[in-house]
């Protein structure tokens, strides 16, 4: 089946090869003066490198962002490249097909830009504010904290745990963001919480 | 891991079982690659299919899914039978010679004290005969018939080769060959490494079949040393520093546990806590317990805890159950008994058993939010999508609150790999439209929590309105004073004993190593295991010194690796009881008269003299455990026991269905097809391919394109028998649904004969869903049975069984 | 390990060749640069490769490529062939040993080979479209291309493809891009197990030794290094296991030449001009930019069948 599409492929733009040929021997140059160089500019050149860890699998190699534009001097910055660090002595450069194409998953059309609201029964997501959707999740998880934690047992024993609220953590998170994340959750005395190591 | 990836390039054999790494983890493998071509290391695979891994295999043996144990134990009945034991090391590093109580036996699958009712062992038979010195009993000639050995030698006997082949459908001769290629690498200058992931967890006795590992490892000699142990490849990016921060329902960071309400005062916490040496000038390091646990309570709650209230012993939370893990609170919720629900960065109406469950169970929530850089299937659960997300949007009342975080590339901080190197990382790009770091989110809803805990008051606002929250930006820690919190801080000075002019500790410093930690309250400690990250010297993390002397693969001053910047934990095996090497071309450590040497920071204490202490310092015994005493609850030894749904019966011991001690919840069980069902007659297992990663990539193009639709996998026997074309569609039906695939028939799955009967498999990879890049397809999980295994709740997704037929495509 | 090239520069560097360094220039008469480059090569180790498509992945984003989503195909070669677009592909072939009865499943990255001897170049009637650099790297300037699909006919292993939107051929460049500043291929770059590795000819060709002899080591006796003759030699070359076997990699030619219609045609243009042709053709060029591309006849197949079958092996 591969060599019929590619035969496909050759005749249907073989009137055009035709031409091509044909246009030269016309005298309608042009072409062959054209000096095109072949070789494209480097496109890293006049980026900012920045190193950073490969989010999927914990292998953990060793990635470098390209971008333009600098966050460290303030700027936006949007990145253009992603590929292996050499210098990592897991990976020493290379990827794998999901590391090659983390470009992709940056700047994934499903990437989320806003906070989202979905009522009860509608049938789609409306956009609401930052503040809206925190003061909303404060007000339920304190209404519901207030309800049903369970401060003593049946036998008098001070256990204050809170069972009807539930916190399924993220694992490609820093450890910096699950310490806080253990912080917040812990300290509210939640007990449903687990991660994707369960898994 | 208890090795690391660079690590593997030294190695002499390669077994990978229960994974498979060249697909999962492509450039990890690289280091089996190079093993092959510099050390001319061999590559043995045992898989029910014939994966990418058996691609580049030296050897491939064909596995009957869910029987791994059988496989093992048979291993280590060869090994034992044929004297292919490191002795030197089982002696001198294992329980092998510990005696166990006389009330200890095994008879059909079952060990002492099963209670069927409570699906439960009563486990004090599970122990060692303990001496009037205190001491645990042992028997250096092994003449015992009661030392661990002999109870081995007892246990694995049923394990022949016949019976092997009976129960996995591997071939006698293949499993003799892998056998014998293990069996090589007893001897002290020949390696095995093995390697594994989700092909042994995801089973209800997965504990059981990495145990079973361990322990034959331990007999060839294979742990603590340089191109051996038991690495577990691990999933995302920072799943071992999630769990290392313990950030599931029983844990506190660094493996410490939570309290249960059986334990209503902090000195009954700490009763069962001291961890007192089972044998003579052994290190039992979590004697250093209430250490850790003080300094995390002040991490905490800083000035709030103090000696007076047990260092805020009851604002800890305690547990009614063993754990409220995932499939409990998805069970809970279903019943109605929970109210709102996070999910941050994971989707688990993907990654989670029995999707027809899991949606009903959301439906029944208050509200449901959802922080995630990407759209997930989870946080549309309420909207129809045709045949893959058949509901109607208006009988589901649960609102949801969906946040945009930044990705990786977009936020700073550091992420734990499988072999414990925790690696720093910059931001590099800034975040689309008004996405958000977590750390942000988390902060506002804890200050918005704390500000109507003081405007309102509530139930038991304490634990919220004193946690230690001193941060230069309120609303958003850096990641920097968060990793400082968890290296570890001293609080108040602490002098010298021997020079009270000097101070030991100096308030407002960094501690160095949890060395230093302190039970009285002068040391605060977010996570005692990641000491010595963040010091005075700086960002450990953040090394990027890549040099290797004399090319080991260890890298030391490569980031920073928990615990103490160890690369290979239980290092100190690598030497023999004297402190020699075993193997000299493969030297680690070595005692050089006075002190351990070498090219890994020691295990022990570096004046420790090799013949008083034991490798395994976390370990009363000081010893590795061929027999687990009552750590698991399904058994000290591994038993070969079938998946919940098999084509076949036990034939060890047919009375028994699954793990005997799993837990099921009640409606589960009526889920299940029964052992041999003609309704549901095929061995499935589910699965990842190389081009996606789990639900993540089917958002990209690229990825997309290189593995573009769901289907499942089928050998070219039952395509016939079922009449089932190549890219032609089938439907696969379980006990709890069914989904409609492409098929691949392929020659990599072959039937296998089980027990004298046609085994036929059917292989199904899990990465498509409703939203994406990629085309709409169904998860795997609509078919897996709600299970997990008996210690730890991992699903059980690779063994389960189903039904194929042809059929015609979707209608578009 | 072979020595992997340092992190890529991010601020401007010499390019280590360019025009000057043409050695052969389709339809043109040059003359070839002199001193010739060293020669470099890309070697395909297919005893270490996973199959994994990170090669694919990198050549996409390298070089900012959008391919279509497909379709399941009954195969993990995706998608089914090479496009405009996909430059490079891994061939799956699943392949019973006769003597073992062993499953071998061979995966082939096919793209261009890079011959020194360019059938694609040489097929190429316009002027400069196709050109040849005395380090060996074969590419297609597009800005000359007519997409007549010549090269398509000219080439021994049916590599490169006709883009559907700009009706030009495309191929793998080797990246020189990359390689002009001392970096390796994008996809060499990402291979995991360094199944593909990226250096100066020679030193590839000893790298093969050494594989091939650790090949041999492990049973497989007809391992080798294909290199083929046929087309002068490669700067892509492959290690297989089964060297005395290389169709039963999906469909590798045993021994590639270039078509004696190639041969001649190129012989024809060369003493009569494109005049003669050129005539002959008036009327078809009309009736292509009149009528659009051609619908493929049952004629037109026939015709394709004889010139695709001088082709391959």
């Amino acid at each position: 089946m591969n060599m019929e599409l590619s035969r496909r492929q050759f005749l249907r733009t073989a009137g055009a090869g035709i031409a091509g040929t044909s246009l030269g021997a016309l005298g309608f140059g042009g072409v062959e003066e054209a000096v095109a160089s072949a070789i494209r500019p480097f496109k890293l050149v006049n980026t900012t490198e920045v190193r950073n860890t490969c989010t999927y699998c914990s292998v953990a190699c060793g990635i470098l962002i390209f971008s333009k534009g600098d966050l460290k001097k303030g700027e936006k910055a949007t990145i253009t490249h992603i590929e292996g660090d050499v210098d990592h002595p897991t990976n020493r450069g290379t990827l794998c097909p999901k590391g090659a194409a983390l470009l992709d998953i940056v700047h994934s059309k499903q990437r989320l830009n806003y906070p989202m609201m979905r009522k009860a029964g509608s049938d789609t997501f409306e956009r609401v504010s930052w503040d809206a959707a925190l003061d909303k999740i404060a007000r339920v998880l304190k209404d519901d904290r207030d309800k049903n934690l369970v401060t003593k047992n049946n036998d008098g024993v001070t256990v204050n745990r809170w069972t009807t609220t539930g916190f399924l953590a993220a694992s490609a998170t820093t450890n910096e963001t699950a310490w806080c994340t253990y912080k917040v959750v812990r300290s509210a005395g939640m007990v449903v919480f687990d991660n994707q190591a369960r898994v | 891991m208890t090795n690391s990836w660079t690590d593997i390039k030294n190695t002499d054999l390669v077994v990978i079982m229960g994974g498979n790494a060249a697909e999962a983890h492509p450039c990890g493998f690289k280091w089996v690659t190079e093993a092959k071509a510099t050390r001319g290391a061999k590559l043995v695979v045992v898989d029910p299919r014939f994966t990418r891994s058996a691609a580049v295999a030296d050897y491939y043996a064909p596995i009957r899914q869910g029987s791994d144990i059988a496989f093992l134990l048979g291993v280590i009945n060869y090994c034992m039978l044929n004297d292919k034991v490191q002795w030197e090391y089982v002696k001198a590093f294992t329980n092998a010679a510990y005696l166990v109580k006389d009330g200890f036996t095994y008879q059909e699958g079952l060990f002492t004290g099963y209670d069927e009712q409570k699906r439960d062992y009563n486990r004090s038979t599970w122990d060692y005969q303990i001496g009037a010195d205190g001491y645990a009993m042992v028997d250096d000639t092994l003449q015992n018939p009661r030392c661990v050995w002999n109870l081995l030698k007892e246990h694995v006997a049923l394990y022949t080769p016949d019976m092997v082949s009976r129960i996995t459908g591997t071939p006698k001769d293949k499993f003799l060959k892998v056998c014998e290629m293990i069996a090589e690498t007893s001897s002290p200058t020949k390696t095995m490494t093995s390697m594994y992931a989700l092909g042994w967890t995801q089973h209800s006795k997965g504990s059981q079949n990495i145990r079973c590992m361990a322990m034959l490892q331990l007999i060839l000699g294979n742990i603590g040393v340089r191109g051996g142990g038991m690495n577990a490849l691990r999933g995302h990016s920072n799943i071992q520093g999630l769990t290392d921060i313990g950030l599931m329902s029983n844990l506190i960071p660094g493996y410490m546990s939570l309290p249960t309400e059986r334990e209503p005062d902090f000195a009954t916490y700490m009763s069962t806590r001291g961890f007192k040496p089972l044998r003579p000038n052994q290190m039992s390091y979590w004697q250093n317990y209430k250490k850790f646990f003080v300094s995390f309570q002040k991490a905490m709650w800083g000035a709030a805890a103090t000696p007076e209230n047990n260092f805020a012993y009851d604002y800890l939370p305690k547990l009614d159950v063993p754990a409220y893990d995932i499939l409990r609170a998805f069970e809970l919720m279903n019943q109605g008994k929970m109210n709102a629900y996070v999910c941050q960065g994971f989707n688990p109406l993907q990654a989670f058993p029995n999707k027809a469950k899991l949606a009903s169970a959301l439906s029944k929530l208050k509200l449901l939010v959802i922080m995630d850089p990407l759209e997930t299937e989870t946080a549309r659960f309420w909207e129809n999508h045709g045949i893959y997300n058949d509901v109607d949007p208006t009988k589901i009342q649960t609102e949801v609150i969906q946040l945009p975080t930044t990705c990786f590339a977009e936020d700073e901080g550091g992420l734990v790999n499988s072999g414990r190197w925790m690696q720093w990382h910059w931001p590099a790009g800034s975040p689309p439209g008004e996405a958000k770091t977590d750390v942000w989110i988390m902060s506002q809803i804890h200050l918005r929590l704390k500000d109507l805990y003081r405007k309102e008051g509530g139930a038991n606002p304490d634990p919220i309105l004193n946690l230690t929250w001193n941060y230069k930006d309120t609303h958003e820690p850096t990641a920097a004073e968060l990793a400082k919190e968890m290296n570890g801080y001293v609080l108040t000075d602490v002098a010298d004993p021997n020079d009270p002019t000097k101070k030991l500790l100096e308030a407002g410093k960094q501690v160095a190593t949890f060395g230093v930690l302190r039970d009285d309250g002068s040391t605060a400690c977010g996570n005692w295991i990641y000491s010595g990250s963040y010091t005075e010297a700086g960002n450990m993390m953040a090394r990027r010194d890549n040099s290797d002397p004399d090319d080991t693969g260890a890298f030391l001053k490569w980031s920073f690796a928990w615990p103490a910047n160890r690369r290979i934990i239980y290092n100190r095996a690598s030497a023999d009881i004297n402190g020699k090497p075993w193997d000299e071309t493969r030297k680690l450590l070595w005692w050089d008269g006075a002190k351990w040497t070498g090219y890994d920071v020691p295990d022990i204490a570096p004046t420790a003299k090799p013949q008083d202490v034991g490798p395994f310092i976390m370990n009363p015994e000081g010893v590795s455990r061929l027999f687990a005493r009552g750590m698991m609850r399904d058994g000290p030894f591994p038993v070969h026991y079938e998946p919940f749904e098999s084509p076949v019966a036990n034939v060890i011991a047919p009375k028994i269905r699954g793990n005997p001690v799993a837990r099921v919840f009640k409606d589960d069980f009526t889920q299940f097809a029964e052992v041999a069902s003609k309704e549901f007659p095929y061995a499935a297992t589910s699965y990842r391919l190389t081009e996606h990663f789990h639900y993540w990539t089917k958002n990209n193009q690229v990825n997309a394109v290189l593995q573009p639709e769901f289907f499942v996998e089928i050998s070219e026997q039952l395509a016939k028998e079922k009449g089932i074309s190549n890219a032609g569609w089938a439907k696969v039906s379980s006990k709890r649904g069914s989904v409609l695939a492409k098929v691949y028939v392929t020659k990599r799955i072959r039937p296998l004969t089980v027990d004298g009967k046609t085994v036929h498999i059917v292989g199904i990879p899990i990465h498509w869903g409703f939203v994406g890049a990629a085309r709409k397809g169904f998860t795997a999980n609509v078919l897996t049975p709600f299970v997990g295994d008996a210690n730890i709740e991992t699903p059980e997704f690779k063994a389960f069984c189903v039904n194929i037929e042809p059929t015609t495509g979707p209608v578009a | 390990m072979f020595p992997p090239a340092p992190n890529p520069p991010i601020t401007p560097v010499p390019e280590r060749f360019g025009d000057k360094d043409l050695i052969r220039r389709s339809a043109s008469t040059i003359t070839p640069a002199s001193p010739r480059q060293t020669e470099v090569a890309k070697l395909i180790d297919v005893s270490k490769c996973i199959g994994c498509k990170a090669c694919q992945a990198a050549c996409l984003e390298w070089n900012n490529l959008h391919e279509e989503v497909g379709t399941f195909n009954g195969s993990y070669t995706n998608p089914p062939d090479l496009t405009a677009n996909s430059l490079t592909l891994m061939r799956f072939t699943e392949w019973v040993n006769p003597q073992t009865d062993n499953l071998e499943w061979l995966i082939r990255k096919d793209g261009c080979m890079h011959c020194e001897d360019p059938g694609c170049l040489k097929a190429c009637p316009a002027p400069g479209a196709i050109v040849q650099y005395s380090n060996g790297i074969v590419d297609f300037i597009h800005d000359a291309c007519i997409g007549c699909g010549y090269c398509v006919k000219g080439c021994p292993f049916n590599i490169p493809r006709i883009s559907k939107v700009d009706n030009k051929a495309y191929k793998c460049t080797l990246c020189s891009d990359r390689v002009a500043v001392g970096q390796w291929p994008a996809c060499a770059k990402a291979c995991p197990t360094q199944a593909i590795a990226f250096g100066t000819k020679d030193e590839m060709k000893k790298w093969a030794d050494g594989r091939i002899t650790d090949l041999k080591s492990r049973g497989y006796q007809n391992a080798g290094l294909y290199d083929p003759p046929g087309v002068g030699g490669t700067h892509v070359m492959y290690v297989l296991q089964h060297a005395d076997q290389p169709e039963i990699y999906a469909g590798l030619p045993k021994n590639p030449t270039i078509s004696p219609i190639v041969e001649l045609w190129k012989g024809a243009t060369k003493y009569f001009g494109f005049a003669v042709i050129g005539f002959a053709a008036v009327a078809g060029v009309f009736h292509h930019m009149v009528a659009g591309p051609n619908k493929v006849s049952a004629e037109d197949e026939e015709n394709a069948e004889k010139l695709a079958g001088g082709e391959r092996s």
